[in-house]
């Protein structure tokens, strides 16, 4: 029976960091995917992550994916694709089947790493093909380049459910409407806000009815729900569709764990059955650790840092490194995910109802039930602020951990400070240059460039850009408003797309000057 | 439907284009692409009939979990059809229960 000194089963963000980390030290790693590829679902995240530069913030999933394969092919760790852990028996055995037959291995340590799956929800129809994950969608259309369908509902407002409709609408399909059957949104604000400027309308307190069809999916009927999740008659909506994608939460994967005989817990905070892990991710059996969203649904970022803590912890356990080293190490980790641990949506703070920011401003509550700031909402947020000249508009609302807006700055005209999730602040004096580069820094797309009065009657507008086909100089078209409606006629004066702002294009358009704080979207269409 | 270009992913790396049947039918694919990429490509939504109430199934996590797309492949059933490279000449069946027809 092979021998290995470290197992790690499942070869995503957290697998792979705790691999790298336990190698770095000279472990005898060995990492099992059940999938062809490695890198788990990072490869379909396109969109850039949040957080701080030590979090990859900035960084496109995919590119953290790529990253991630360069260093774990650096430190030689093997990873063993198409292999199915199956089973995990006493003394660390472990039992994978790699197509037709199954191996035995042991390890003096173990890291479950087996991330989570989708929820689902039933309705009449629900299985009728055209019904699917969002996870599903992802993978159709960003490793695959199939278009999943051409008219979307999606359903459920946390990160998921906007982040996947953003990226249907970045593929060319058309998201008719997102519906989720809780009062508020759940994911990010400027997630929500920008699907909401393209059009897309928000149905919060609505669930779906059912599902229409014979074969496939032709249509769809959503009604708002009451407080005890029944349908109030008569509010039923119908959408014609082709398309039902489900974005529900995630549990976590932890048959496993409950296998290895580690002691259990259901945890709401932890959005399902996780094994009771101490600060090192180890779990009640020594040795065996678990990491990623099979220990508690959080983001990728977060899953990494715990893979690299559980890695530097079972090096210290196996002494390549002493008690104190590791210590010292994984609290340098521990800060990192800290960070990512802060804020509004922050882990404790599931279903929990804020009504200010940190900073004691009241929260927008036509984002949490409509996805976007009113225009009566939005100068109340340090971000938005008015001079002469062009300068940063910053339409964050809400405490995240993210900052790469404050290092994208060089003339230091935005501050977030050292509470990494306080609200970017513009500064009143800042000489902005107009370099961009904070627009296309905001992994939430919420920062625009604004020059209010161009002295023709006219204001200039600078918005981040990620569709196809991308619009050229002198296109005239429309402005749509945060609500993504129509509001003037608008001529685009300026297209950059340079490297450093991967692949998030700048574009300036010309509106009236009274439309100024009211313009946040161009369609080349003229409507107005 | 194909997506040509991705204003974020660019153009997408595929296989050569090949052929193979669905249902005794010839249609096209990419070489190593997950069958049902290539037979939702070609418009196909129905994957299989369930076996006591006959209700059509098609994609549905596409990650090879929850089983809903398995096909009849070369005379073989429950084939997970979203995990499965597509290569040329392949035989894919609806599915009617656990066999072909």
């Amino acid at each position: 029976m092979k021998c290995y000194e470290l197992i790690v089963i499942g070869a995503g963000p957290a697998g792979l960091s705790a691999a790298i980390e336990a190698a770095k030290r000279g472990m005898s790693v060995v990492v099992y995917d059940e999938n062809s590829k490695p890198g788990g679902q990072l490869f379909k995240q396109i969109h850039k992550f949040f957080g701080s530069k030590e979090h990859h913030a900035k960084v496109r999933g995919f590119r953290i994916g790529e990253e991630l394969l360069e260093e774990a092919s650096k430190q030689c760790v093997k990873v063993v694709l198409n292999a199915t852990v199956i089973g995990i028996f006493p003394e660390k055995e472990v039992t994978v089947k790699i197509e037709d037959h199954v191996e035995h291995v042991k390890g003096d340590t173990i890291l479950i790493a087996t991330g989570a799956s989708e929820n689902m929800v039933t309705f009449p129809g629900w299985t009728l093909p055209g019904v699917i994950g969002a996870g599903a969608a992802q993978t159709m259309m960003n490793l695959h380049g199939i278009l999943p369908g051409e008219r979307v509902l999606m359903l459920g407002t946390g990160n998921v459910g906007l982040v996947v409709s953003f990226q249907l609408l970045q593929a060319g399909c058309e998201v008719v409407a997102l519906a989720d059957a809780a009062p508020r949104v759940g994911g990010y604000g400027v997630h929500a806000a920008k699907v909401a400027r393209c059009g897309v309308p928000f149905y919060l307190s609505h669930t779906i009815i059912s599902a229409e069809g014979n074969d496939h999916v032709t249509g769809v009927t959503i009604g708002e729900v009451d407080s005890n999740w029944q349908i109030i008659p008569n509010s039923e909506k119908h959408f014609d569709v082709d398309t039902i994608c489900l974005a529900v939460g995630l549990s976590p994967m932890s048959k496993l764990c409950d296998m290895a005989g580690c002691e259990m817990e259901d945890s709401p905070a932890k959005a399902g059955f996780v094994p009771k892990v101490n600060e090192y991710g180890e779990t009640s059996v020594s040795g065996i650790y678990a990491a990623g969203d099979v220990s508690g649904i959080e983001e990728a970022s977060s899953a990494m840092i715990e893979g690299r803590i559980a890695g530097i912890a079972a090096a210290a356990k196996l002494g390549y490194i002493t008690e104190e080293e590791g210590k010292k190490q994984i609290t340098e980790q521990e800060e990192a995910l800290n960070g990512l641990r802060q804020g509004m949506f922050a882990p404790g703070m599931r279903g929990q109802k804020i009504t200010t920011t940190e900073e004691g401003i009241a929260i927008s509550e036509n984002l949490l039930s409509h996805g976007y700031v009113s225009d009566e909402e939005i100068d109340r947020f340090p971000g938005v602020t008015h001079k002469s000249g062009i300068h940063p508009v910053i339409e964050c609302t809400q405490n995240i951990p993210c900052n790469p807006c404050q290092d994208a700055c060089k003339m230091h005209c935005i501050k977030v400070g050292e509470h990494i999730t306080s609200l970017p602040q513009v500064d009143p004096v800042g000489k902005c240059t107009g370099c961009g580069m904070c627009v296309a820094s905001c992994s939430g797309q919420a920062i625009f460039l604004l020059n209010e009065d161009c002295g023709d009657g006219t204001a200039e507008i600078t918005m981040p850009y990620e569709f196809l086909p991308l619009p050229e100089i002198g296109d005239k078209g429309t402005a749509w408003s945060r609500k993504g409606e129509p509001v003037c006629k608008a001529e685009v004066v300026s297209v950059k797309s340079i490297k450093a702002y991967d692949k998030t294009n700048l574009l300036t358009i010309k509106v009236p000057k009274e439309f100024a704080m009211k313009a946040r979207f161009f369609r080349k269409e003229v409507l107005v | 439907m194909r997506i040509n270009e991705h204003p974020i992913l660019g153009e997408y790396e595929k296989g050569k284009i090949i052929k193979f049947t669905f249902d005794g039918k010839e249609l096209e694919g990419c070489e190593g692409e997950p069958i049902a990429m290539a037979l939702k490509n070609a418009g196909v939504m129905v994957h299989r009939y369930t076996k006591k109430e006959h209700k059509p199934r098609g994609i549905f996590c596409a990650i090879g979990r929850c089983t809903d797309c398995v096909m009849v492949v070369n005379g073989k059933p429950n084939v997970r059809t979203c995990i499965t490279p597509l290569e040329a000449g392949m035989e894919v069946r609806t599915q009617h229960g656990v066999s072909a027809e």
